[in-house]
């Protein structure tokens, strides 16, 4: 449950922490979009680096590495399917170039993970639900999305509950082959599924049942401002978007391959 | 035979749940353990059967250490009922949830038929057998859950929170097979906030607080001792409330028991009446 812990919120405070959750999604859609129009190694492992001073600013290192660890799985599995596509394809022959290709699609995946860890290891929920209401968001919609991930820790607990309730009852996760390894975790997910569910049905009408929705107009008790660090933010998110575009369209991008 | 050394537990996020925990639980005993929410309960628990692994110290599981030997292995021999159900059930049909773990342990189809059926009956359950557990009611989920667990027929039953969502017959019912389960020479262990249902069963009670236990011995003796419970803030059983008052009456003070309260009143006023 490692990629979950990369998501949990920790109050602290840093200087990452006090940003304005709108700057902070606006940075990292645009590390997003930078991600998707470079399938090229070197400006991917440039954008890999970018968040690393912020992790470092905002004290958050262990849990970023923790989150990195849980996509380690997916990664992996990314990197293997494209170098074998790319094998099969060319009739059964690896180059180094494909081997870089795969390696730049799978650095492309760990780029969109940090970035968006670094994202939720910083926010609090009830800042990302009042920049949501702020940003004219329906409150139905932003109290949906801060519920979801507020249900996040919760859910990887109970996770842990089932799995432990699961193994008593002799279930060994890690027996069988690949197949058989997937098929033990139906006794882990149905729990899982169907208990969120129950618990959304009460939760909505424990809701109901304290009033929610009575008013349509709602006030809040704290209002989101930009101040100065948010806009040096917005700065490096402009510039970072400048940059990768200006280097998209007229610089030539050298192959790792071509220095070996 | 469970025995327990000194043992210390750590969950990753630092919190130390389990602060020097000794005791020996011997074959055939049947032990309450009680005490406040996160006063270590469950975490002890969880030590019998390996989910959890001492951080410090030892837990030793009919002589062999915890820490050797996996999950599945000592579970054949410690079941372990979890408080919610709904954290296991996921199968189409009760039957099938209750073969799982037969399957797990490899026993073969026949005795596999012959299990269920046994569990089914033994907990009320017959009638449900091809019904889903999703559309069964939560004290029958609880049933289900304990007749997963039940079916391979274990040494030793852990049972977290047993009296949760179920009324007085049920209860009933549960302290009547636990008795059962004692003739048999099983060992039965429960984690439990129901003083009552404590009371009526009078078994040994393990009293907790903060990651140690602060009281161990026999019921009657520790859930009539007001101070002692009032460290773990559990309240007294009703009638050992009631006799604690009426000591100046010169009735005994260590009643928890329905009926034998029912004797010493009635043998009480026959006396007063001569």
């Amino acid at each position: 449950m490692s990629v979950f812990d990369g998501l949990k919120f920790r109050k602290v405070y840093s200087p990452i922490h006090n940003l304005d959750p709108r700057m902070k999604f606006v940075y990292v859609c645009a590390m997003f979009v930078a991600a998707i129009i470079f399938g090229e190694l070197i400006p991917l492992i440039a954008l890999f680096l970018m968040p690393i001073p912020f992790v470092v600013l905002a004290g958050v290192q262990k849990e970023w590495l923790r989150s990195l660890r849980g996509a380690a799985f997916l990664a992996g599995f990314i990197f293997i399917i494209n170098v074998a596509t790319s094998f099969f394809y060319s009739g059964n022959v690896l180059t180094a170039v494909d081997v870089e290709n795969a390696a730049a699609m799978t650095l492309r995946f760990v780029v969109l993970v940090e970035s968006f860890s670094v994202f939720f290891l910083t926010t609090s929920p009830d800042h990302l639900g009042l920049a949501l209401e702020q940003s004219r968001v329906p409150y139905e919609f932003a109290f949906a999305f801060t519920t979801a991930v507020r249900f996040v820790p919760v859910l990887a607990e109970e996770a842990q509950t089932i799995m432990d309730a699961q193994k008593a009852r002799g279930l060994e996760l890690e027996k069988g082959g690949i197949l058989k390894r997937i098929r033990n975790y139906v006794p882990i997910l149905i729990p899982l599924i169907v208990s969120a569910i129950r618990r959304s049905l009460e939760l909505a009408e424990a809701m109901e049942s304290r009033a929610w929705g009575a008013t349509k107009k709602r006030t809040n008790l704290y209002a989101l401002r930009l101040r100065r660090g948010d806009f040096a933010l917005l700065a490096i998110t402009v510039g970072l978007l400048v940059v990768a575009v200006y280097v998209r369209l007229y610089v030539p991008i050298p192959a790792v391959t071509q220095f070996l | 035979m469970i025995e327990v050394e000194n043992l210390h537990f750590r969950y990753p996020s630092g919190v130390e749940a389990l602060k020097g925990v000794s005791l020996i639980i011997k074959k055939g005993e049947f032990v309450a353990i009680m005490g406040q929410n996160g006063a270590g309960k469950t975490t002890l628990v969880k030590h019998f059967n390996g989910l959890l692994k001492p951080s410090e110290g030892t837990v030793r599981v009919d002589g062999v250490e915890t820490t050797k030997t996996s999950v599945a292995a000592l579970s054949r021999n410690a079941g372990f009922v979890f408080q919610n159900p709904d954290h296991q059930l996921f199968s189409e049909t009760v039957e099938e949830e209750i073969s799982f773990a037969l399957k797990n342990f490899g026993f073969d189809e026949e005795t596999i038929e012959k299990r269920i059926t046994w569990a089914l009956n033994l907990l009320a359950l017959a009638q449900y057998r091809k019904t889903s557990p999703f559309l069964l009611s939560g004290g029958e989920r609880k049933r289900v859950a304990l007749a997963s667990v039940l079916a391979w027929n274990p040494e030793t039953l852990i049972l977290d929170e047993p009296t949760i969502g179920q009324d007085y017959q049920q209860k009933e019912k549960l302290r009547q097979f636990i008795v059962q389960m004692q003739t048999q020479g099983k060992t039965v262990v429960i984690v439990t906030h129901d003083v009552e249902f404590v009371a009526e069963c009078n078994p040994r009670v393990l009293l907790m607080k903060d990651g140690g236990v602060v009281a161990d011995g026999e019921g009657r003796e520790i859930l009539t001792t007001p101070e002692v419970l009032a460290q773990s803030s559990i309240v007294l059983p009703q009638i050992a409330q009631v006799f604690l008052k009426l000591e100046s009456l010169g009735l005994p003070k260590d009643v928890i028991d329905v009926y034998e309260a029912k004797e010493i009143v009635l043998k009480n006023l026959e006396k007063r009446r001569k």
